[in-house]
């Protein structure tokens, strides 16, 4: 009934909002929320502490955010910026995937080692699963069945079990695991190494390796080229990739795992959302403070948005 | 708010190594036995009693360290240990290396540059991989260098060209310097001169730290009148290695300078003002262990261990040979939360690693600094270059 309702609301209130992208400030404690049509940030509300991943329910009523200083994730109402309630998430939640049934929440515990799962309706923890160090990068199978988690110490990708919550596959993957996501068909796992420099492709029946991704930016040292993350094209054809501190987005051809273009954006580009009718892709560059607006046609950085300090996060509602 | 889920990182590790042998049982664990050998060295006196050297210094890294390898080794069936000797300083060196190196080929070693070499050149040690924690002596990568010993503290020469880096960005090109009396102090003064050069700036003047009496109470009135015999500066410089007087010198200058060299402005491996990078994590999980900031001693223990575990990880062997090829082979790479991949050099078997130029409270800049190009890594900017290196033992 309050599922119902809310969707009613929410559909309510669309009229007045053409899309939004929300932004963690990870050193401001704030989220800003960016107009996608003016291009311009029209509101930011105050969160927890070091705020970090951001992820909406599937009807948009409520968005999730890792407050990684204040060890819970906070669950706010978009539409006033209040917060509704803080979860349970275990010590130093960084990022999280909310599952298929849009009820588990799965967190990963970066100072602690554990992959905690979070049941968004009873407010309770479900499980914690024991991992590598530091882990960081989650991603959930499109069937909800398989969850992962890298561990950036540690330098793997961990395979959960939904169903008993536990460990049934550890790989290896190159140094620094930051980020992991799975094809759309759920038949690769995509898995960025920041200092190892990579993607490492993961077919998920076997979890074996069956491709790497490797970047090179003319002009710009090796060792600054850090893949962290990452999202497919609407059509699955192409994948385009945050490298860090080389300030490039790199399009990588899913079929070739080879790199067509790099394009130029803001200092530190950490993570991405697209808008709602997936034709602008928005970066958080850390260091530069802002978000570069990238037309996904042509692939050309359009604009810069000035954020708060050290944007992390970027989730999208309609 | 509340938190009913918090566990310690401890806990977290204990429980894996727990939970974890129904995947790693499949084959039996491949044990990876470690020692950190420490020769104990007596600390001459210094004016100040406010930073005491901590006991655990070093020891406390590899301790973390081995915590991060058991977590991945519990998940690939390799089981890391480590145990740590110390001999006092009458002790039997060789006799303790010895009974080290019948327990374990990997051995860290913490000592002045003659004691390395001691256990170095033991007949025991020769197919064994060792790992210099403690001593930036140049001589150990170059004429001095031995086949069986990796280098994970930054040589002294990669800390003073960093800071060099650094006063050449800022164009502050000339410099003073005031060296201490100790051999030790004029050594890292020949650094400083050095790495000077080796960046186009000039040391105008120079003047002995010729103190002896507990000038604690009177700094403000005795060392302004001494630095102002130096010639115009616009840094000026302090070789200090030991901590004696340095601290002193700052804001008690004649002109007002900034101070760097071993006090003030200054290069590092590791310093508890590094956050970026992922650092943070690091610096919890040592404060967590230590109570106390993680420093380069630390840090090279760290690095040292990590290392091991990594070609472990990647060789899964624990045969030092095979180890010793992975860590000097293209495809060894190692986090260590300074935003580029470690290494090491194939000349000389030094660790490449950025070096923070840091003050008591923030990071400058990690070095190497834009603009500082090198043919081959930009951080072979720093510190001793294959073609000035004497190192012969590293080529097959």
């Amino acid at each position: 009934m309050r599922l119902l309702l809310a969707a009613l609301l929410t559909s309510v209130a669309l009229p007045a909002m053409a899309g939004e992208i929300w932004v963690t400030n990870e050193k401001d404690d704030t989220v800003s929320v960016i107009d996608v049509e003016t291009l311009e940030v029209v509101k930011t509300y105050p969160t927890g502490e070091r705020p970090r991943g951001i992820t909406f329910s599937k009807d948009f009523s409520r968005v999730y955010i890792c407050a990684s200083d204040s060890n819970t994730v906070q669950v706010m109402d978009p539409n006033t910026g209040e917060i509704l309630h803080d979860l349970p998430s275990g010590e130093d939640p960084e990022q999280f995937v909310l599952a298929p049934d849009d009820r588990h929440l799965y967190i990963a515990n970066e100072d602690d080692a554990v992959t905690t799962v979070v049941d968004t309706e009873s407010r309770s923890v479900v499980a914690q699963i024991n991992v590598g160090i530091e882990p960081e990068g989650m991603a959930v199978s499109p069937d909800g069945k398989v969850a992962i988690t890298t561990s950036e110490t540690t330098n793997m990708a961990h395979w959960i079990d939904t169903s008993t919550q536990s460990l049934f596959a550890n790989t290896l993957v190159d140094a620094r695991p930051r980020h992991a996501e799975f094809t759309a068909d759920g038949a690769a796992l995509w898995v960025s190494s920041e200092i190892g420099g990579t993607i490492t492709v993961f077919e998920t029946k076997g979890q074996t390796e069956i491709g790497k991704v490797r970047f090179a930016i003319q002009g710009v040292n090796q060792d600054l080229v850090q893949p962290v993350g990452f999202k497919f094209s609407p059509d699955g054809t192409k994948a385009f990739v945050a490298l860090g501190p080389s300030n490039h987005v790199a399009v990588v051809n899913t079929a070739t795992y080879e790199v067509e273009k790099y394009i130029l954006v803001g200092r530190r580009v950490w993570h991405m959302a697209y808008s709602p009718d997936q034709s602008q892709l928005f970066t958080t560059n850390g260091v530069s403070g802002d978000v570069t607006v990238i037309d996904v046609a042509t692939e050309e950085p359009v604009k810069s948005i000035k954020v708060g300090r050290f944007p992390w996060g970027a989730a999208m509602r309609p | 708010m509340t938190r009913p889920y918090r566990t310690t990182g401890l806990c977290a590790v204990l429980a894996l190594c727990c939970a974890m042998p129904a995947l790693a049982q499949q084959k039996p664990a491949l044990a990876v036995p470690m020692v950190y050998l420490r020769q104990q060295v007596p600390q001459p006196p210094v004016l100040s009693n406010l930073d005491p050297i901590p006991e655990d210094l070093g020891i406390a890294g590899a301790e973390i360290a081995l915590k991060d390898n058991q977590s991945t080794g519990a998940f690939m069936g390799q089981n890391f240990s480590l145990t740590v000797v110390e001999v006092p300083p009458e002790g039997d060196l060789p006799a303790a290396a010895r009974t080290a190196l019948a327990e374990a080929q990997l051995v860290l070693l913490e000592g002045e540059a003659e004691h390395l070499l001691t256990v170095a050149d033991l007949p025991e040690a020769k197919g064994a991989l060792l790992f210099n924690v403690s001593a930036g002596d140049e001589a150990l990568r170059s004429d001095a260098c031995r086949p069986n010993l990796l280098h994970t503290i930054p040589e002294t020469a990669a800390r003073t060209d960093a800071l060099m880096q650094v006063l050449v960005a800022r164009q502050w090109a000339d410099l003073a310097m005031i060296v201490g009396p100790t051999p030790k102090d004029s050594v890292y003064a020949d650094h400083l001169r050095r790495s000077a050069a080796k960046f186009g700036l000039a040391i105008a003047g120079e003047v002995p730290w010729t103190f002896d009496t507990d000038l604690r109470d009177s700094t403000m009135d005795e060392v302004p009148r001494f630095t102002q015999a130096l010639p115009e500066h616009d840094v000026l410089l302090v070789a200090d290695p030991t901590d004696d007087f340095g601290r002193y010198v700052l804001h008690n200058t004649w002109l007002p300078r900034p101070v760097a060299g071993t006090h003030g402005l200054h290069g590092e491996a590791w310093a508890s003002v590094i956050e970026a990078w992922g650092a943070v994590q690091l610096q919890n999980r040592f404060e967590d262990h230590a109570a106390r900031p993680m420093r380069s001693e630390d840090y090279a223990a760290w690095v040292a261990i990590r290392a091991i575990g990594e070609a472990v990880t990647r060789s899964g062997s624990a045969d030092p040979a095979a180890l010793r090829a992975y860590m000097l082979s293209e495809a060894f790479q190692l986090d260590g939360f300074k935003g580029r991949a470690l290494t090491f050099r194939h000349w000389n078997g030094q660790m490449r690693q950025p070096i923070a130029v840091v003050n008591d409270r923030a990071l400058v800049t990690l070095a190497p600094l834009p603009g500082f190009l090198h043919q081959r890594n930009e951080t072979d900017s720093l510190g001793l270059d294959e073609p000035e290196s004497r190192c012969t033992a590293f080529k097959e």
